[in-house]
């Protein structure tokens, strides 16, 4: 456990020394507020406008960062050497790659508390309504969803040696999942076979990331989603989160390291 | 005399780069022992095998066949290197960590507590000369003090067999004197020393015994003082001979 603490420290140390969560938040920050400074057309709904565009440079931030984060732990350990004293302690890879996950998760985490604080202000002294409860259900959903992406990466990381290619892959795998995932069940009804099974397979493979979305309901306004559910989807990205986290120690098990 | 170090009929073979076919022997059966209180040199010209010995020790790469162990452990299994502390010949360190910070995370690492951390942090930290640049960024580091730094890490467990792969590479001459003067401290102190390198001279002052390697095999093994009595020749001579090298005299 003291390993995989000590790994996770250092990640998040890494995380809040370099420049990319500042640029972010700020760039959120600043867009949010030029927007809210200004009514167009008079429209009474430019809350809701402001909201939606807040959360989505939130959902975009906190991959850029997961992503981001998560991509160049293995291949940066492994370009700059520090893998092997790491190794030459007594560590495991399945500690590395827990203590990888782990740190990259709470480093999301962490980004994410900002940007949410700083959303739940925004539109609170908009709408004059504290909707706290809500917030922290978007929150919980959101992180949750962070998992699964950063166990997906780390995953990358592992298998391929550069951190750049592993980044835009993993942008374009995490982008298709939300975009196109959902409505993979539909277009495999319109398939013929074996191009039907083939495509239910993947929807039923791929991690459904659009479930932990919940974005609408906070723009609008609506009632929470059960609790229930929400621990349903907690425990589905746990169970995928894991399951990325154990191919990605095997592969790395297997990775012969020569100084 | 407990044996520290042992390899058993050691063998690793590698894939060959591409373009070339089959598979490279990088060990060839090689046998080591290392006894507690021993400053061990390993010798070998370039490609010999030292690095791929040193690799499979720390567990990097997996043996083809036979067996190493450290403490009598398998070194495969990560406890087999509680007890050791290892220097790269590089720096090789979270840049953005201080010299202090990264002394924490392997002392956490190992299960060091706080205050036994701190007591050790500061006793190192003196050691290596580095005190007054504790809270800086290992980025703003000269090589001497990067190699430095490496040096403290490599004893913040108190390790009783150290692994130093070319530990003096890079440094200069009052750097090189103080890490010949650690390592005797260390012998003195009754630890095992395992070190490679290409300073034939530092190795003869330093070291009880040595090994050199070629091409994958050992050639020859033995107490200094024995090996030179034996070839009536410094050691330099002895490892020239051993890896076949014939001086090409000027015309």
């Amino acid at each position: 456990m003291n390993t995989i603490i000590a790994l996770s420290g250092v990640v998040i140390k890494e995380m809040y020394r370099r420049k990319d969560f500042y640029v972010l938040f700020v760039l959120t920050a600043l867009i949010t507020l030029v927007l809210g400074a200004v009514n167009f057309f008079n429209d009474d709904r430019i809350v809701k406008y402001l909201k939606e565009v807040c959360l989505l440079l939130i959902w975009i931030s906190s991959l850029v960062i997961a992503i981001g984060t998560a991509a160049r732990q293995i291949p940066a350990e492994r370009e700059n050497r520090t893998i092997f004293p790491l190794l030459a302690k007594p560590v495991s890879r399945w500690q590395v790659i827990l203590g990888k996950f782990f740190g990259c998760w709470l480093a999301c985490g962490l980004c994410l508390v900002v940007f949410y604080v700083f959303f739940l202000l925004l539109s609170g002294t908009r709408e004059h309504q504290w909707p706290v409860l809500q917030y922290l259900q978007t929150f919980g959903l959101h992180w949750s969803l962070l998992a699964i992406v950063v166990g997906l990466v780390l995953l990358g990381s592992v298998v391929l040696t550069a951190p750049s290619s592993n980044a835009t892959i993993s942008f374009i795998v995490v982008l298709g999942i939300l975009f196109v995932g959902r409505h993979l069940n539909t277009v495999a009804l319109q398939q013929p076979e074996p191009l039907s099974t083939i495509v239910y397979t993947i929807y039923f493979l791929i991690p459904h990331l659009e479930w932990f979305d919940v974005r609408d309901l906070v723009i609008y306004g609506q009632r929470l989603v059960g609790w229930g559910d929400c621990l349903l989807a907690m425990a589905y990205a746990g169970v995928y989160t894991a399951l990325l986290l154990g191919v990605s120690w095997v592969a790395f098990r297997r990775k012969a390291l020569n100084l | 005399m407990e044996t520290i170090l042992e390899t058993k009929d050691l063998r690793v073979e590698f894939r060959a780069q591409s373009g070339a076919q089959g598979k490279k022997l990088a060990l060839k059966g090689l046998n080591l022992k290392v006894q507690a209180g021993e400053v061990f040199g390993f010798l070998g010209p370039n490609g010999a095998g030292k690095t791929t010995t040193m690799n499979v020790l720390l567990g990097f790469v997996n043996p083809t066949g036979g067996s190493a162990s450290l403490f009598g452990v398998d070194v495969r299994e990560p406890i087999a290197r509680q007890r050791i502390g290892y220097l790269p010949e590089l720096t090789y360190y979270y840049k953005f960590l201080t010299a202090e910070e990264i002394l924490r995370f392997y002392a956490k690492i190992f299960g060091i507590g706080r205050a036994e951390a701190d007591a050790r942090i500061d006793r190192l930290m003196k050691l290596v000369e580095l005190d007054h640049a504790r809270k800086r960024p290992i980025k703003s580091y000269s090589k001497g003090m990067q190699q430095r730094v490496g040096l403290a890490q490599a004893l913040i467990n108190d390790p009783d067999l150290l692994i130093l792969d070319e530990p003096t590479s890079g440094l200069d001459p009052l750097g090189r004197m103080k890490v010949r003067e650690i390592i005797q401290r260390l012998k003195n102190e009754g630890k095992t020393v395992f070190f490679s390198s290409h300073e034939l001279g530092e190795v003869e002052t330093v070291c009880d015994r040595v090994a050199i390697i070629n091409q994958g095999e050992l050639k020859v093994e033995g107490r200094v003082e024995d090996l030179v009595k034996q070839h009536d020749a410094n050691l330099e001579q002895i490892f020239l001979n051993i890896i076949g090298y014939q001086p090409q005299l000027a015309a």
